[in-house]
């Protein structure tokens, strides 16, 4: 436990004083929160629970457009802003700028949160491929029909307000890290929170079997709305934040992206390791960092690494990272480990 | 919203020719998918991308001077050994594990062909030209390609040669027994590898077929496999696996819809309009089991 406090003191350190000890990489460390937050997340329903959603991007992409559409529309009319684009008619005062932030974040949680509970009684009583296939086509239909709505800019895109103009040049910079990183920081208080209590154990039970549970008394619909929900809320915010950190919000390339952001959040947390805590959290480093690398070398080539990186870790690396740890070193994990009955497992394989 | 669809009853006996002409290539897909789905219990992402992939060959035989109409012949040989390629490299190592994986590996695979296409072929929406004129009926009012009846006409061809080669053939004996129990055809000496790696590489052969009648009667663009995934996903779950007349119906019924949700609501809609479908059709299929398990307490 001691140590572990260390660890923590440690990394939030380390995190508030990331950006000035590396300024170049402000952005890149504020995309990799969120990345965080959304592998996190993702882990709630996909791991614990079982539930393996491509559709969580449905609640990032429309956290994206109603930051920014609350954001705008609390001071102008959304429509001319949109008509006008990216040609700046309007100009945000500094207390505008944060207040439509604030409000706009607050939002961009909780109307993905009360969707994802409307939705969720009939959505989440599809089971295995059915539910997979289901949130595939939810993401996709979303980003189809957003590029179809006029006033949120339709196939030309929407441009978030421009951050003001506030003292020193790096300030729009260390104002989204630290808003992603102190969002991480939440997300990660109330994730390890739920973790310890009986509420996870229930998303455990559902997953390593449904009807078992449903027939123990445990109402499983119920339990199955709250995790979505909870991954809803903190999709929505990440998306929120994003919108503002990008400036630019395009339908099906930027706020639905199925095909890219969509299966990031699924392939960070099986690389990391379905179902733990720290899992989503390694892997979506270990992700950034490569895939940020292969996005700067062989630029134009990204797709076809995503889709190799893809079928290698789904086939030859299911267990994930953690997995693989928990393998080789049981002992840190609190097992207890009978000597001999290792060594009979080696020689079996 | 635009009703002119139901004022003149020509535009919709138009949009449901069109439809049904379209539906037919639906479901050759769909039973491409039905096939590997019943028999590998595998859902694969990629079809869509596969259908993709046969209507670029016969798109290149367009470019190079050949009448783009043997791609119909040409695009499954190619693709029965992609197909093959593709089950020896990745769906032999995801056919007994979690449907998820196979959800996801295949989705992979989906993303690395989109992009190779892209490189390879360009962004362009493109279109093989067949030069076959058009058919006027109902006293010029309804136009119908004559690619697009050539195309339902092999659609049939090749689906009615598919069934019998089922029925008949050895290895399509195989295929069936492989279908209703893996293990039981194992004993009795079936080589279930190689039922695997035939069912895929057949599944592909008929991916290029649909992709070659598109290329012709349609346009084809390296990203839009997805769609075509979905609606024979789609197909397949409404007709059940191995209901072939199910999967013919459900695939004209699908075609009708789209050519109607493309008059009413607008083109920029069509695609949107198949994947909330899907989604409808899911939610209802949900609440109509839930009722017959309830029935069965």
């Amino acid at each position: 436990m001691k140590n572990n406090l260390i660890l923590y003191i440690g990394i939030l350190i380390f995190g508030i004083a990331a950006p000035f000890v590396f300024p170049a990489f402000k952005v890149q460390l504020s995309i990799l929160c969120v990345l965080i937050i959304l592998a996190t997340t993702w882990n709630i329903q996909g791991g614990e629970m079982g539930y393996n959603s491509f559709g969580n991007i449905l609640f990032y992409g429309l956290g994206m457009y109603l930051c920014a559409s609350v954001q705008v529309g609390m001071f102008f009319p959304l429509a001319e802003w949109t008509e006008s684009g990216g040609e700046k008619t309007f100009v945000h005062t500094p207390t505008q700028f944060f207040q439509g932030m604030a409000v706009g974040l607050i939002v961009a949680a909780v109307v993905p949160t009360i969707v994802a509970g409307l939705i969720g009684y009939s959505i989440l009583g599809l089971r295995g491929h059915y539910f997979a296939i289901c949130t595939l086509g939810l993401g996709v239909a979303a980003g189809e029909i957003s590029g179809g709505i006029e006033i949120i800019g339709a196939g030309q895109g929407f441009t978030t307000p421009p951050f003001p103009d506030v003292g020193s040049l790096d300030s729009r910079g260390e104002f989204f890290y630290f808003l992603s990183f102190f969002t991480l920081v939440l997300t990660f208080i109330a994730v390890r929170s739920i973790y310890s209590t009986r509420f996870k154990l229930i998303l455990n039970a559902i997953r390593d079997n449904e009807d078992k549970a449903e027939a123990m008394g445990i109402e499983t619909m119920k339990y199955k709305i709250i995790g979505w929900m909870i991954s809803a809320f903190f999709c929505g915010l990440a998306g929120g934040i994003m919108g503002g950190l990008v400036g630019y919000i395009d339908s099906t390339d930027v706020a639905f992206d199925g095909r890219e952001m969509g299966v990031f959040m699924v392939l960070m947390a099986i690389l990391g390791g379905k179902g733990t805590l720290w899992g989503p959290i390694i892997g979506a480093t270990v992700f950034h960092i490569f895939k940020e690398g292969f996005w700067t070398f062989f630029l134009g080539w990204q797709y076809v690494a995503l889709g190799v990186l893809i079928v290698v870790i789904v086939i030859y690396f299911p267990e994930g990272i953690m997995g693989w740890l928990r393998e080789k070193y049981p002992e840190r994990f609190g097992e207890v480990v009978d000597e001999a009955d290792r060594k009979a497992q080696v020689e079996l394989k | 919203m635009d009703f002119m669809v139901f004022q003149y009853p020509m535009i919709s006996v138009q949009a449901c020719l069109d439809g049904i002409l379209l539906g037919i290539l639906f479901a050759l897909i769909a039973y491409g998918m039905a096939l590997q789905w019943g028999v590998m219990n595998i859902i694969n992402i990629a079809q869509g991308d596969l259908v993709i992939l046969g209507g670029y060959i016969a798109y290149f035989m367009y470019l190079y001077g050949i009448h783009p109409a043997w791609g119909v012949i040409v695009a499954p040989v190619i693709m029965f050994f992609v197909g093959i390629a593709i089950y020896k490299l990745v769906i032999n190592k995801v056919v007994d594990r979690d449907l998820f994986i196979s959800i996801l590996a295949t989705f992979g695979i989906s993303i690395l062909f989109m992009q190779l296409m892209n490189f390879a072929f360009g962004a362009d929406v493109v279109l093989a030209n067949s030069g076959y004129g058009t058919t006027m009926l109902f006293n010029n009012n309804v136009v119908l390609p004559n690619s697009k009846i050539f195309s339902a006409f092999i659609s049939i061809l090749f689906a009615i040669c598919l069934v019998i080669y089922m029925k008949k053939s050895k290895l399509g004996r195989a295929i069936r027994a492989t279908a209703q129990n893996a293990r039981a055809a194992k004993i009795l000496g079936v080589d279930t590898e190689k039922v695997y790696a035939a069912t895929f590489g057949i599944n592909a052969a008929l991916c290029g077929v649909a992709g070659a009648l598109i290329s012709i009667t349609f346009t084809i663009h390296p990203y839009m496999g997805l769609p075509y995934t979905i609606r024979s996903f789609m197909i397949v779950i409404v007709a059940g696996l191995g209901n072939l007349p199910g999967v013919a119906m459900s695939g004209m019924g699908l075609g009708v819809f789209e050519e109607f949700a493309d008059y009413i609501l607008g083109t920029e809609f069509r695609i949107g309009s198949v994947f909330l479908l899907l989604v409808l059709i899911l939610v209802y299929r949900r609440f109509k089991l839930s009722r017959k398990r309830e029935y069965l307490k």
